[in-house]
């Protein structure tokens, strides 16, 4: 056997993928051939400091449980979809009952908002989230595991608490379009109401905000601004426990005690 | 999959591999955040795809779907990541040159080892993980990668060369510091 045939197979030879005809002839030629020798003890001697030099990396404690975690989501969210497009229709349907029949009881209860438009798309996007199935993307009420997921999906990190204790358990997350962008959209609950939080980041410098109700179809918006977002959260819930939930939210994102002007959320 | 078996099924097969899953995302990301994500978005593939799995070998039908979702991720995220350069192999910078360096790479720190690997390009050091660091047969790495066997021989001995010009002018720097 000569030197390239030989330098071509050592490697098959090294990983023992070789027959044995041409392991032998390699076996004859090693001590033979000086140079051949020297690569193949260079390659052996790579070879175990790769396999001894601890270079595999376990995976992390948590892992396993986001993982089983999300997998078993993703299971149930298939097998209930069929029963749930039945009941966000149903929940759709006496939610539209319920604005016609506002409407028609108080036709001019409320002042239009200054950015009407706005309302209108937020309260668009929180009643489809309701009636097309397609509430979650990532459901989930664990905090950790809703916010990366949006990482890579949005160019910037928005503030995600889960409120659970104070009786607004976080359900989920998913991806929204609002004024022209993408944005996210925290899905919590109230008892049978579901309340969205939309989140993008401030177009303008931050106004003074005024944390009041704003009320349209029968449903409830509060916008605020904060730590450099824009906030909407909008709901069938009544106004005064929306107004907790605003109360809420905002004490986690932004705590009081924080300096002005830092984020508390990195 | 409605069936609760179904699922347990999935997870007898799928679960065991997580350190397998881990690595092979953690060695192509080469970030832990990244290939966390990268791992969790394949198990959600793969349950999604679990009808198509015939039994057998759950680690390499786990590898080969972790594999696609790390170059979906290293599409998205090209920017830093070191492609062949075709001129190098014109200069045939892969030729088995003979050297006394089989007694300085007994000793190559963990660290130097660590980073060269990082450094060789995504194809090469897919080969050199599967092979060494899990251990895979030529077979199996063939069927994880979609490559002939042929090539994945070949694409092994290049990496190793590579690793080896990469790492001993390194190591020949560490000796004289």
């Amino acid at each position: 056997m000569i030197c390239h045939e030989t330098r071509d197979l050592i490697h098959a030879y090294l990983d023992g993928e070789l027959d044995l005809m041409r392991s032998l002839e390699i076996e004859r030629h090693l001590p033979a051939c000086q140079a051949c020798a020297l690569i193949f003890q260079n390659h052996q001697a790579l070879r175990s400091a790769i396999t001894t030099g601890s270079l595999y990396h376990q995976a992390p404690d948590d892992l396993r449980r986001r993982v089983q975690s999300a997998v078993r989501q993703a299971d149930q969210a298939k097998s209930k979809s069929w029963l749930r497009s039945w009941r966000w229709l149903s929940v759709g349907a006496s939610l539209a009952a319920v604005a016609v029949l506002i409407l028609a009881l108080i036709p001019t209860g409320t002042s239009p908002p200054a950015d009407d438009l706005m309302t209108k798309e937020v309260i668009s996007a929180h009643v489809r989230s309701l009636m097309a199935d397609h509430i979650y993307d990532v459901e989930s009420s664990d905090r950790h595991t809703v916010k990366p997921w949006f990482n890579g999906r949005l160019d910037f990190s928005p503030p995600v608490t889960d409120l659970t204790e104070q009786g607004f358990p976080l359900k989920g997350g998913r991806l929204d379009y609002l004024d022209n962008r993408p944005v996210a959209a925290l899905v919590y609950q109230r008892q049978q109401h579901i309340i969205n939080l939309f989140i993008w980041p401030s177009a303008q410098a931050p106004q003074k905000a005024a944390l009041k109700p704003v009320t349209q179809q029968g449903f409830h918006l509060i916008r605020w601004e904060s730590a450099g977002m824009t906030f909407f959260a909008v709901s069938d819930l009544n106004e005064r426990e929306l107004e907790e939930f605003v109360r809420l939210a905002l004490s986690q994102i932004s705590p009081p005690t924080a300096p002005s002007g830092a984020r508390p959320d990195r | 999959m409605q069936n609760p078996n179904q699922l347990a099924r999935f997870e007898q097969a799928a679960l065991p591999h997580l350190d397998a899953a881990y690595n092979l995302a953690r060695w192509l990301t080469r970030n832990d955040h990244d290939a966390q994500d990268v791992v969790q978005e394949s198990y959600l593939r793969a349950l999604k795809f679990f009808g198509g799995f015939r039994g057998g070998d759950g680690r390499a039908w786990l590898l080969t779907i972790v594999r696609h979702t790390c170059y979906d991720w290293l599409r998205q995220n090209r920017r830093y990541e070191p492609l062949t350069d075709f001129d190098e192999e014109l200069r045939d910078v892969e030729s088995d040159a003979p050297g006394p360096e089989a007694l300085l790479l007994r000793t190559a720190e963990n660290q130097l080892l660590r980073r060269a690997l990082e450094e060789l390009p995504v194809e090469f050091r897919e080969v050199l993980i599967l092979r060494e660091l899990e251990g895979l047969s030529y077979k199996e790495i063939a069927d994880i990668a979609g490559l002939p066997l042929g090539t994945v021989m070949s694409r092994l001995a290049r990496a190793r060369r590579r690793l080896q010009q990469a790492l001993t002018p390194r190591m020949r720097e560490e000796a004289h510091l």
